[in-house]
């Protein structure tokens, strides 16, 4: 089966700074990928690229192709992206609310999506939207409800329901469930997993949030500084990581270490633009050599891998 | 392992069947305004030098508890007491030595500090407002103390970053060399390393100045990290107190159960837990 979704050599900047630079990645059909970086890391400006969402004085460049879809993601215009998103590509965001249409009833919404993209009838539409949300376990009441009438959980679930509403061949999810309590997030992870794998779309999961992406996903790919610095199966990255910054940012999060200290890493995430020149972590490393001043390649393969001239996991390092 | 209290230690805290209703905006014609209960009887104890955690998810009363324990706002019924100090009903006039001995953190450093006034002025207000001389030794001290530099004293808050806020929101709460310190939610806005660097800021502070520490969060992971004794609270209730290792390992309360099997962790992920097992209900890794 062909990969649903390529990235290649994607690039954002804004006038001369770049905020996302040689990003590659692929989604296979039906796989789950997480993307992963603290905040200011690029992560959501390439979802945004994909979906041809950037704002006006943002510009990409390199490849995004989808398969089915017979043209270049990058640079194409907005009447043919907004064909590709809600059909192939649909999105939750964290703010439910930018979804929704506060003045319109649930059902109504719902309905209103499923008829702009595929020739159903209404009737059909709105069964459809009533089963939909027993998908994502809201009661059918839930129907002739106005989005401000709903908690954030429900909101969300919503969302969730129109995105899945056309069956797209790809998710994408930025930080879905960070504005919500543990044990909501609980279930609407679920709805997530469950309505990706019961139609064998492929899932785009960003989140800072590494037990999070380790519970959903399958594979996952490090950000940055605005550059992947490593990639491979969840199992791997997290017990065996390679590059510096996963080392630092495992250790980091392990709040089940007996130790009442926790492993920092030094100083904060540098403002877009001022990552330094050749490896962007180099500034905050405890291993960087004069080498690391030199941008380190790419080690390994395109799904598995990682750029950093001293990784960790080698004996002598 | 969590430290071994004495229970013989003299308290800090006493909370005795806490109140707090406020009036809830009206959403319908039809129905009459009721109340908001904040908190419905909320009591516990804590001990001097104790690191203890209140957790629960949002809206159950967190903030509202910590308040009440700051006297910043009035029970409607209940006890406050610290250092033996029934502060509950106490006029503003006699609360000020418990505006020096407690002082508080918040989660969100942006909007707890003047952000026209320069550092040094913030972190030297809480002395300026008890009337004590604020040296420039003083604020040096404590800039030292939470890793900052001298030099940040003659910045404005926006200058600097989340983590470094959170670092002179500490300063500030420091100043007056207060014994208890009360934090709601002091990581919670905070990338993973930079909340790796401010919770070992805490906890060094408090092993260095013997300080008792209230520590709320939504999160138990973080609570489990930080706290010796926790509360968890549910819908103005607390439903379980105990050893955080232990509430942790083997949740009494059934919203605890619930609350503990949602938490995704690295360590669950990688041996196979999959998100329908954040559902499990009384269910822990
Ligand atoms: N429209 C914009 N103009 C300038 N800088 C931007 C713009 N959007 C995002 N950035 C910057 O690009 C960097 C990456 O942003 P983002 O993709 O949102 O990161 P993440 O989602 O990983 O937190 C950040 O430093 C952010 O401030
Ligand atoms: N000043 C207030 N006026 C009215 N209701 C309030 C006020 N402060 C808090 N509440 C309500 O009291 C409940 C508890 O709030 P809070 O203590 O802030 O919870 P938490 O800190 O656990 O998130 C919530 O339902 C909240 O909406
Ligand atoms: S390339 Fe050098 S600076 Fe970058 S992570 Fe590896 S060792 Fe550190
Ligand atoms: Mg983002
Ligand atoms: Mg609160």
């Amino acid at each position: 089966m062909n990969d649903v979704l390529t990235v290649r050599g994607l690039s954002v900047t804004v006038r001369d700074t770049a905020l996302v630079s040689d990003v590659d990645l692929t989604v296979g059909a039906g796989e789950r990928v997480g993307l992963i970086g603290e905040s200011g890391s690029g992560k959501s400006l390439t979802a945004l690229s994909i979906l041809g969402l950037l704002p006006e004085d943002v510009r990409a460049g390199g490849s995004v192709r989808l398969d089915g879809v017979d043209h270049e993601l990058v640079g194409a215009d907005e009447r043919r992206m907004s064909r590709v998103r809600g059909r192939d590509i649909a999105m939750v965001f964290q703010e439910p609310m930018t979804a929704l249409n506060p003045t319109m009833r649930i059902g109504d919404q719902i309905t209103e999506s499923m008829l702009i993209h595929r020739s159903r009838t209404k009737a059909a539409a709105r069964t459809a939207a009533a089963d939909l949300l027993e998908l994502v376990q809201l009661p059918t009441g839930t129907l002739r409800a106005y989005p401000h009438q709903l908690s954030g959980g429900q909101r969300q679930r919503v969302v969730l329901a129109l995105a899945l509403a056309n069956d797209p061949a790809l998710l994408i999810c930025d930080e879905p469930t960070t504005a919500l309590d543990v044990t909501v997030q609980a279930l609407v992870l679920d709805l997530i997993v469950r309505g990706v794998v019961d139609r064998s779309s492929a899932l785009l999961f960003i989140t800072h949030d590494l037990a999070v992406v380790a519970t959903v996903c399958e594979r996952v790919l490090v950000m940055y500084g605005g550059r992947v610095v490593e990639a491979g199966p969840v199992n791997e990255v997290f017990t065996r990581p390679r590059h510096r910054y996963t080392e630092g940012l495992l250790a980091a999060s392990d709040l089940e270490s007996t130790s009442r200290r926790l492993t920092t890493i030094p100083g904060n995430v540098p403002p877009a633009g001022r990552f330094p020149s050749g490896c962007v972590f180099r500034t905050r490393c405890a291993h960087a050599t004069a080498l690391c001043e030199e941008t380190p390649a790419w080690t390994g393969s395109e799904t598995e891998g990682f750029a950093c001239h001293h990784p960790a996991g080698v004996a002598d390092a | 392992m969590p430290d071994i209290h004495d229970p013989e230690a003299p308290t800090a805290i006493r909370v005795v069947d806490l109140v707090r209703d406020y009036p809830r905006p009206r959403t319908s014609l039809l129905q009459p305004a009721p109340v908001v209960r904040a908190l419905r009887g909320v009591s516990l104890e804590v001990k001097q030098g104790e690191r203890f955690g209140i957790v629960g998810e949002s809206g159950c009363g967190k903030s509202t508890l910590l308040r009440l324990i700051a006297a910043l706002d009035r029970a409607t019924s209940g006890h406050v007491i610290v250092e033996d100090t029934d502060i509950t009903r106490l006029p503003e006039c006699r609360l000020r030595s418990l505006r020096e001995n407690l002082q508080l953190v918040f989660q969100d450093p942006m909007s707890s500090l003047d952000p026209r006034m320069r550092v040094r002025d913030i972190i030297a207000e809480p002395l300026v407002v008890q009337g004590h001389p604020a040296s420039g030794q003083r604020v040096r001290e404590l800039l030292e103390a939470v890793g900052l530099s001298a030099d940040a004293g003659d910045r404005y808050p926006h200058q600097f970053s989340g983590g470094q806020r959170q670092r002179i929101s500490i300063a500030r709460a420091l100043a007056p060399r207060p014994r208890i310190l009360i934090a709601d939610e002091p990581v919670s806005a905070l990338d993973v390393s930079v909340r790796a660097q401010v919770l070992n800021l805490i906890s060094d502070l408090v092993d260095e100045l013997n300080l008792t520490l209230v520590f709320v969060s939504h999160d138990l992971s973080v609570v489990k990290h930080v706290c010796d004794r926790v509360a968890v609270m549910n819908a103005g209730q607390i439903v379980e107190t105990g050893y955080t290792g232990d509430v942790y390992a083997a949740p009494q309360h059934p919203y605890t159960q619930r609350l503990v099997s949602a938490i995704p962790t690295l360590q669950r992920a990688l041996s196979g837990a999959t998100t329908a097992d954040l559902l499990a209900k009384g269910e822990s890794a």
